[in-house]
């Protein structure tokens, strides 16, 4: 089956030079932003055209966008403030470099969009401090055409509009991509999540009202408007509409950033798109949304379609569409000490079950994998992930629970293996026999 | 020994305060940090942080926080040059551990430490820096290097001065 690829966020990336605003408007970027310059869209019309559309927040939650914005005070005087959160740095996690290095001018038209539909005239882009070198000046001087074009700045085109646009850039912390912790940061502050409520749409960046969107969802916004809502849900299946852009890495032939129609099948995605598992070995597992989501056996991702729905029934989810592949050479053990360690390394530490049970599971893998574990050491594993998961401020401590819940819920004889066997892995036992 | 902003450094700090509301200083903490390190050789002292504070007219106590929160920051002397060879998951799949392995030996030090000519900082283990499609993938003075073998890997830190 053939699936057709770069709809959206990537529809520049044949053309040369992808990232130059001539190549954009080529692509009939920035139609949309002339049409609300012209006053020939309102704040409704827009909200009501993204709702339709059935884009849901590509940062992880996939909370829907149009519903997001509604949230947004409408009668309020004041600065408003929309937010970007470049701060991509969910494990898996590529894409987002991508917009900003081959077409932030589809990030920057919809900022521009979503801004006036939401009333603020003013946006930061938090962009993570380990782009610096690349992904950073190219968004820059993609801001600094646009402003040249006469197309952002105060009372553009004469239009009564104001929309300025800054980059902001981190240093380092994935927390950061939480969103009120994004707002700490932007603030100057150590990046530890707030306590909701207030939410953002009403205590928001310096206490007023601000929308903080994902990079992939704000860079959608401008086919959504120009091809209609209609065109966009029907490109995925019910739920899941639109294109995702799925980062694929690991153990596979041809990794990389495809942006492909929500809903397409993992094998399709596996095979035809990726050239099949790495060197032609079997497929053990995939995590199919970024670290923090549950992991799937070979056996229930081989079914499963890539989308919201179907993601979530077979007991994982979408999350950012990082697909990262694990072929049968792969020890289920040490790759879960390693994600457990990630976990460890970047909880802010303000709630103490994630502070301390993120190292305490960290450290209980660590003694496993050394060969110092017991077979009881595995129910404790699960009861310390049960007692993060719904007990912190955010979501950081769930995401740390549930690889834990679900690598031993589906791989429970590696580990069981490994403990009664002074640390010796099921995998290398298999390879040993095979030479 | 007290230290002053460079006008070069005060310049920056400028660029970027300009880009909040004028009562929101502290917002450029960040910025103003990086400026900092990147002209002192890659890491920030107390001294520096305290100049960073009175420029900003914050309580010193407000840039420490930032400094000692954030993995870009370094607050201890580091060799000149930082690499930063990502081990997480998708890296690890692709050899991450074997590049690991290999530097240490290559340069004597471990994770976290510097070459005792000053010339190369091995990061500590580093989080994923969104690269995983050209796993194994690392960092050198914020430039990516990916889809490595040992063989680049060796060129590139060889190619340090």
């Amino acid at each position: 089956m053939g699936y057709e690829q770069n709809l959206v966020c990537f529809n520049t990336l044949d053309s040369k030079e992808s990232w130059s605003l001539a190549t954009y408007e080529q692509h009939d970027g920035y139609e949309t932003w002339r049409k609300i310059l012209a006053g020939k869209l309102t704040p409704e019309q827009i909200i009501s055209e993204v709702k339709a559309s059935g884009l849901r927040g590509r940062g992880g939650a996939g909370f829907p966008t149009g519903l997001k914005w509604s949230f947004m005070p409408r009668d309020v005087a004041g600065q408003k403030y929309l937010v970007c959160n470049s701060d991509e740095s969910e494990p898996g996690t590529c894409h987002d470099r991508d917009i900003l290095r081959y077409n932030p001018h589809s990030l920057i038209e919809g900022m521009a969009i979503a801004a006036y539909a939401m009333g603020a005239t003013i946006a930061y882009n938090y962009i993570r401090g380990e782009f610096l070198d690349e992904p950073v000046p190219r968004f820059d001087a993609a801001v600094k055409e646009a402003y040249e074009a006469g197309l952002l700045g105060k009372n553009i085109q004469r239009s009564g509009i104001d929309f300025d646009l800054h980059t902001f850039v981190g240093a380092g912390a994935y927390i950061c991509g939480e969103e009120t912790a994004l707002l700490e940061s932007l603030e100057g502050k150590q990046g530890r999540p707030r306590f909701k409520p207030p939410f953002p749409a009403h205590f928001g960046l310096y206490g007023k009202p601000t929308t903080i969107n994902n990079t992939q969802s704000l860079a959608s916004v401008p086919a959504i408007m120009r091809q209609g809502a209609a065109w966009f849900a029907g490109l995925g299946p019910d739920g899941s509409g639109g294109t995702a852009l799925f980062s694929v890495s690991g153990h596979i032939e041809k990794p990389g950033n495809y942006e492909l129609p929500m809903g397409i099948a993992f094998k399709d995605l596996l095979n035809d798109i990726c050239g099949g598992v790495l060197g032609g070995r079997r497929l053990k597992a995939v995590i199919p949304g970024g670290s923090s989501c549950k992991v799937l056996p070979a056996e229930i991702i081989m079914e499963c379609t890539m989308d919201y729905n179907a993601l979530q029934e077979a007991g994982s989810s979408f999350g950012t569409g990082a697909v990262i592949v694990m072929d049968e050479t792969t020890c289920m053990v040490r790759v879960l000490r390693r994600i457990a360690r990630f976990y460890m390394a970047e909880s802010c530490g303000q709630c103490t079950p994630c502070r301390e049970g993120t190292g305490w599971l960290y450290r209980m893998l660590t003694r496993i994998v050394e060969g110092r574990g017991e077979e009881a050491d595995l129910q404790i594993l699960v009861d310390v992930a049960g007692k993060i998961e719904g007990h912190t401020i955010c979501a950081l401590g769930d995401a740390a629970a549930w690889p834990v819940q679900s690598f031993l819920d589906h791989f429970y004889d590696e580990f069981a293996y490994m403990v009664r066997n002074d640390g010796r892995s099921i995998v290398d036992v298999a390879a040993e026999a095979a030479a | 020994m007290s230290y002053a902003l460079s006008a070069q450094v005060k310049g920056e700090i400028e660029q970027w305060q300009a880009r909040f509301p004028t009562d929101r200083k502290r917002s450029a903490v960040i910025s103003a940090l990086h400026a900092v390190q990147h002209e002192n050789n890659g890491y920030v002292t107390a001294e520096h942080m305290n100049a960073v504070a009175e420029y900003l007219e914050l309580p010193a106590i407000q840039v420490y926080e930032v400094a000692t929160f954030y993995s870009m920051f370094q607050t201890k002397e580091v060799g000149r040059n930082a690499v930063a060879i990502c081990t997480n998951i998708s890296c690890m799949l692709r050899g991450a551990d074997d590049i690991v392995d290999h530097v240490e030996k290559k340069l004597g030090i471990v994770l976290g430490e510097s070459t005792a000519d000053g010339r190369i900082f091995l990061k500590k283990e580093e989080e994923c820096i969104a690269a995983c499609c050209g796993a194994p993938a690392m960092m050198v003075n914020h430039k990516y290097y990916e889809n490595l073998t040992i063989e680049q890997v060796d060129e590139i830190l060889n190619g340090l001065d």
